[in-house]
């Protein structure tokens, strides 16, 4: 799975790729603070401080080694991550009248040059008593605790229902952060510290129970499950396509252009990716419609800002009833509007007239998988773990990502991970 | 009006900046530009038996990416033809009657050949004459530039045979590259000097390429030891024209050098008593231009300061140069930190714990749990306050500072932390005032 140039065209990065020089500047003005507050915010806690003095003193292998020791997916972290409210959010050039240090831009220098080198990590201190772990899904949280386990000499295997490794950073992210060929470069580089990842090759019950009996220790990293429908009369109509399956249509350039008119349902940080891919898809008009308003939207602020620019509309306070369909097509879609308590405001239904409707409502969580190992919580409607450790109540169980948090970020997943496989291996070496 | 004029030893000027002797006055038509940018006067690129020059000639030091911190040079004197530089001498002096021209001379040590180049100088129209017995590269393998001016006695010989033939004044250029550099100073104004210049460049290495292992600049895979000059050499400059500005029985001129860069960096000098300042570096580094804004910024200053002329405060820092044992040991102060200008990045409590006097101290409120961080998600998770928590505010505790400055020092944000006098009542008492009580 490569990427498709056309789509490349489309969709160039965000936030491009430093020169050593730009590096080199940028990481002359981190103040080097002591006990840093970047440090703090980021989830898997990369000493930021002493990876962009590497930089600076022109260590770039040190500098990279540093960062992945604290996170093993450095490098699609640093594409990925919302910087704005982790540790670029956090930096003391806030409170000095100046633009943050570009750490996100700087760590993805150091990844690049890292890769650029051959990728090779040298291996942590090996487990006296190895164990056999069993990684269920191939995304971030997965992929992160299956490396740091390999890192330290366990066997680890992933299973993955997917023909891609890489879960959301292969098929969810939009490409202008992570293009799909660098969420396989990270794939194959955790392939190369040893961890078998094997492919189309989804499980069921049966087969999870086969497996928590023949492995050490199972980490669940299973991720969300399809978007959420919407629950209104027209979802059935040709050109209804959710936004994961719309991004990762165009990720595989499968879908290279739009309709005119799209109109997306749900404002959080997806349904913004999506919008922004409709317009460079070649939309004229691509609306995000929302039941509350600008305030309320759970979309991060920037992703707003970023929307705004790429010249998405937005509709607040308006509720969908009903997709209307001409010829088995999408025509329109019927909205009323809504008072702040979410109460309809009689008469004042209205139709966006368009030729594509996109659910972005949120994902559903599918626990049936998890809920038939025993002792494992899912009454909360995620998997139920000890912060600390990542452990459910199955002692050999563990589980991480966003079927704990409940959908947050690759960096949380890689944190949650990076927590699983160490409290692993801790127990392992008890 | 500011009157930024000067006479020094009998040569008179528009202003105090002069380009120092060097590759940004090597030939008539950078000398006419820099006149023309502004430039009171120039010292021509020193003059002297045509010489072969090797090819690369520079190196530099940068910091943080601050390019050209300092500068290395092994290039020796002019290469060009004595009678071209002497004609073009005397082009511009006619061109230009109002900007100071000065010979920078280097022969080998024989009295005819100094009164010959003398002669010469003179008759092409220079305004004074500075002889080189600075330059540490090159030349002072053949005997001449720093291995004259390490030599008290060659120093005083040389000035002597030079002033016998001189119709103009005499300037002496020093070197640094010496233990103490009165001595040779003194020995300058012994032989009749008319005013010294200092300094010259300070011997050096600048740095040595890691894959060839071959000290920059690279001559065929070779480097020789050069001349180190520009912003990072000024604290030396600095101290060496004091030395000398303040010497006891001192009484002549002194043109001020080293990494003058802005009037900034004028006004120290003339604070230590100089009557000129040459610049090389900041010209190579950005052209002639930057002379504007040194006169402009230095007329500005002297107008808010009420200074009419240079010599208006010429010399006013000389006497707060003492020594050591003459400081006041119960001067007392205290760092103090603005917290509301504090960005809480600790570089002050990492320096004084580690460089200082483990006196700042992070206990101003608890520290938070070093816990697990989750991305936040707006709707969900309460926003991050922008102020610095006072966790992260540094507390000094002022019975142990030792009000050593480097909290200040290292501190990014403009007063943010600054240093408090600490009325103690006690009297001015020094070191030497203790010992001779004792004796």
């Amino acid at each position: 799975m490569t990427g498709s140039p056309e789509i490349q065209t489309r969709f160039p990065d965000l936030h491009p790729a430093f020169t050593s020089q730009e590096a080199a500047v940028e990481a002359n003005r981190c103040l080097f603070c002591a006990d840093a507050p970047c440090t703090a915010a980021c989830p898997t806690h990369i000493d930021v401080p002493r990876f962009i003095k590497k930089i600076s003193s022109g260590n770039l292998r040190g500098s990279a080694i540093t960062i992945l020791d604290a996170n093993i997916l450095g490098a699609s972290c640093s594409r990925v991550c919302p910087v704005d409210v982790l540790c670029e959010g956090a930096c003391v050039m806030h409170r000095f009248n100046r633009e943050p240090i570009e750490i996100g831009r700087l760590q993805r220098f150091a990844m690049d040059a890292f890769h650029a080198a051959g990728a090779d990590l040298p291996p942590l201190a090996t487990a006296a008593k190895p164990v056999k772990v069993a990684c269920i899904g191939a995304g971030p949280a997965s992929l992160s605790c299956a490396a740091e386990l390999a890192r330290r000499g366990h066997n680890v295997t992933v299973f993955e229902s997917r023909s891609f490794a890489g879960g959301l950073n292969t098929h969810g992210v939009a490409e202008y952060k992570l293009q799909t060929p660098e969420s396989l470069r990270e794939v194959d580089f955790i392939r190369g510290l040893g961890v078998e990842i094997r492919c189309s090759e989804p499980i069921d019950t049966a087969h999870l129970k086969q497996i928590a009996a023949e492995f050490d220790a199972v980490f669940l990293g299973l991720g969300l499950g399809r978007m959420e429908p919407l629950g209104i009369p027209g979802e059935g109509l040709s050109g209804v396509v959710d936004a994961l399956r719309l991004i990762a249509d165009y990720k595989t350039a499968q879908t290279i252009k739009v309709p005119a008119r799209v109109a997306i349902i749900g404002a959080g940080n997806t349904a913004i990716d999506a919008a922004n891919a409709a317009m460079r898809l070649g939309a004229e008009r691509a609306v995000i419609v929302y039941r509350r308003t600008q305030k309320e939207m759970p979309a991060f602020g920037f992703e707003y800002q970023h929307a705004k620019q790429e010249g998405v509309d937005f509709c607040w306070s308006s509720k969908p009833i009903r997709i209307v369909g001409k010829n088995g097509k999408v025509a329109g879609l019927d909205c009323v509007r809504v008072k702040p308590n979410l109460e309809t405001i009689a008469g004042s239904d209205f139709t966006i007239a368009c030729d594509m409707v996109v659910p972005a409502i949120g994902q559903s969580r599918s626990l049936a998988l998890a809920a038939s190992l025993q002792g494992i919580d899912t009454s909360k409607g995620l998997i139920a773990i000890d912060r600390a450790t990542g452990r459910t109540g199955n002692p050999r169980v563990y589980a991480g990502g966003d079927i704990v948090n409940g959908g947050r970020e690759v960096v949380d997943a890689a944190a949650d991970g990076k927590r699983a496989a160490l409290a692993i291996n801790e127990a392992a070496n008890a | 009006m500011r009157d930024l004029s000067v006479n020094f030893a009998g040569i008179k000027s528009p202003n105090p900046f002069w380009l120092a002797s060097g590759p940004p006055a090597n030939c008539a038509d950078q000398v006419m530009r820099a006149f023309d940018a502004g430039w009171g006067g120039a010292v021509w690129k020193t003059l002297g038996e045509p010489i072969v020059n090797v090819c690369s000639r520079y190196s530099s030091v940068d910091l943080n990416g601050q390019r050209m911190m300092g500068l290395n040079n092994i290039e020796l004197i002019t290469d060009r033809p004595l009678e071209v530089n002497l004609r073009e001498i005397a082009e511009v002096k006619k061109r230009y009657p109002k900007n100071a021209v000065i010979a920078s001379l280097m022969v080998e040590s024989k009295r005819e050949a100094w009164h010959l180049i003398v002669k010469q100088c003179e008759d092409a129209g220079a305004d004074g004459l500075e002889l080189n017995f600075g330059c540490p590269h090159g030349m002072s393998e053949r005997g001449m530039g720093s291995a004259v001016g390490q030599v008290p006695e060659y120093t005083e010989m040389i000035t002597t045979w030079v002033k016998e033939a001189a119709k103009t004044p005499v300037l002496v250029k020093l070197t640094p590259n010496i233990s103490d550099i009165r001595q040779v100073a003194r020995a300058a104004a012994k032989g009749g000097a008319d005013a010294v210049s200092a300094i010259n460049t300070i011997n050096s290495i600048t740095g040595i390429d890691l894959d060839t292992f071959v000290p920059r600049p690279n001559v065929g895979g070779y480097t020789s030891h050069g001349g180190y000059c520009g912003p990072a050499v000024k604290p030396i400059a600095l101290n060496l024209v004091q030395q000398i500005a303040g010497d006891a029985g001192w009484s002549l001129p002194v043109s001020g050098i080293g990494g003058v860069s802005g009037w900034r960096d004028a006004a120290e000098f003339v604070l230590l008593g100089c009557g000129t300042v040459q610049v090389c570096t900041a010209a190579m580094h950005y052209g002639f231009r930057i002379v504007e804004d040194m006169i402009d910024g230095l007329a500005n200053w002297m107008r808010e300061k009420g200074f009419k002329t240079l010599d208006d405060f010429r010399g006013l820092s000389l006497p707060k140069v003492t020594e050591w044992k003459h400081l006041d040991l119960n001067y007392k102060t205290v760092a103090r930190i603005d917290e509301n200008k504090c960005i809480g990045c600790e570089l002050c409590y990492a320096a004084c714990w580690d460089g200082a006097h483990q006196c700042i101290h992070m206990d101003r409120a608890p520290a938070p749990a070093n816990g697990i961080t989750m991305t936040p998600i707006p709707k969900l998770d309460a926003a991050k306050p922008t102020a610095t928590p006072l966790a992260r505010v540094p507390r000094v505790d002022e019975n142990g500072c030792v009000g050593c400055n480097l909290c200040a020092l290292v501190c990014p944000v403009e007063d943010c932390i600054t240093m408090q006098q600490l009325e103690n009542g006690l009297p001015h008492e020094s070191w030497a005032m203790k010992t001779e009580a004792h004796a």
